[in-house]
């Protein structure tokens, strides 16, 4: 469910299907840079309602679909 | 009572620096230069103070607006990169202008200009001035690590300055402080105190890329919503939004949040790079000489930068 709805922000933001946005995707590997990962996180904060820090270890689709998890799951408990 | 702008003008040194020189310098490159910050050559000082450019910005400004400088009866600027701590970049350019009135710095970082703005504005409410000198002017070459290839291709060198005279200009502002160094800060000398035991840092500019990216666009979003909501106006109303030219990435994804065409955003990083508190009032004038602004034509300023401070406002030209 996640990873659905972060594989849409990711396709809208390059233009593409989200079914073509795999987990295990390096975003480097989607032409994604440092800059438009923190735009993804901000579209990721609005949807989800959560604060997330941009750190360096999100390189992979599914390591941001993991720490949106954590960050959900905090916030209902 | 507030202001409208009487005349503007800027000064950027003859030194151009190109992508392909900084990478030279520093593993970098003209295509991620130009991809990630917009930024495609800067003007960097050689010989010039910041004070020397304020000078000349402010001469220009006074030549435009068609006043004389023993007329000012105030002067504002705003540095983070002059060469001296006293006297403030404002006192030097009164004593270069060779004007008679009071004149001090203000710092707010890449925001300062509005506050210079904001301040003026409140002297023009109390009757206290009828011309005012506002000029931002910059060597951030001074403050840069070149070593950093994430900073050194940013920024660039220049002053900016515009002549305020009594009007009904200043509609309305906005301002917002989240302090902190956490974001970006720019440390100074340490000095050589004996009794001092504290770690000295590199007096450059330290910033957290991503972060700053995220603090900007929301910012620009934030304020520039905010200030049509309060004067009920349509983005469609506002002929041009002059954001702080710290990123071109930046402008585009707060361009994209607000629902806004590019065009409705002044961009000239491509040939400047980020010259913080110069930024806008470059722009401005840019914009004045070359025609693009009619009179009343409204006007969001928008800018945010170290402190962390963000301010934007609402002109009428």
């Amino acid at each position: 469910m996640i990873h659905e709805k972060l594989a849409e922000i990711i396709a809208e933001h390059i233009d593409c299907d989200p079914s073509e946005i795999q987990p295990d995707m390096r975003f480097e590997d989607l032409g994604i840079d440092s800059l438009d990962i923190t735009e993804i996180i901000m579209s990721v904060e609005d949807a989800f309602s959560i604060a997330v820090e941009v750190t360096a270890d999100l390189a992979r689709v599914s390591d941001l679909t993991a720490k949106i998890e954590e960050l959900t799951a905090e916030q209902q408990a | 009572m507030s202001f409208s702008v009487l005349g503007t003008g800027m000064y950027v040194p003859e030194n151009i620096v190109t992508n392909d020189d900084l990478s030279k310098l520093v593993e970098t490159s003209d295509e991620w230069i130009s991809q990630r910050v917009g930024v495609r050559q800067r003007r960097i000082a050689t010989t010039e103070t910041a004070a020397d450019m304020a000078y000349e910005a402010a001469k220009n400004a006074l030549e435009n607006s068609g006043c004389r400088a023993e007329e000012l009866d105030l002067i504002l600027a705003a540095t983070v990169s002059g060469e001296t701590a006293s006297p403030s970049v404002a006192c030097m350019v009164q004593h270069l202008l060779g004007a008679d009135c009071m004149a001090y710095d203000i710092s707010a970082a890449c925001s300062a200009f509005i506050f210079l703005l904001e301040t003026a504005a409140g002297y023009f409410a109390r009757k206290k001035v009828r011309k005012v000198l506002v000029v931002g002017a910059e060597r951030l070459s001074r403050i840069i690590d070149w070593t950093d290839r994430s900073t050194c291709v940013i920024f660039g060198d220049g002053a900016g300055a515009a002549v305020l005279g009594e009007g009904e200009g200043y509609l309305d502002s906005t301002f917002t402080v989240r302090g902190g160094d956490d974001v970006i800060k720019i440390p100074n000398y340490i000095g050589s105190s004996p009794f001092y035991r504290k770690e000295a840092e590199k007096p450059y500019i330290h910033m957290n890329g991503q972060e700053t990216f995220k603090y900007a666009v929301n910012a620009i979003s934030a304020d520039v919503r905010n200030l049509l909501e309060r004067s009920g106006l349509a983005l469609d109303e506002i002929r041009y939004i002059i954001p702080h030219q710290a990123n071109k990435r930046i402008i585009d994804s707060a361009a994209k949040r607000l629902g806004a065409a590019k065009e409705k955003f002044f961009i000239n990083i491509e040939r400047y790079g980020n010259t913080s508190s110069a930024s806008i009032p470059i722009a401005l004038d840019e914009m004045n000489r070359s025609g693009m602004l009619q009179r009343g034509d409204k006007l969001i300023l928008t800018a945010f930068g170290g402190g962390l401070a963000n301010a934007a406002c609402l002109l009428k030209w």
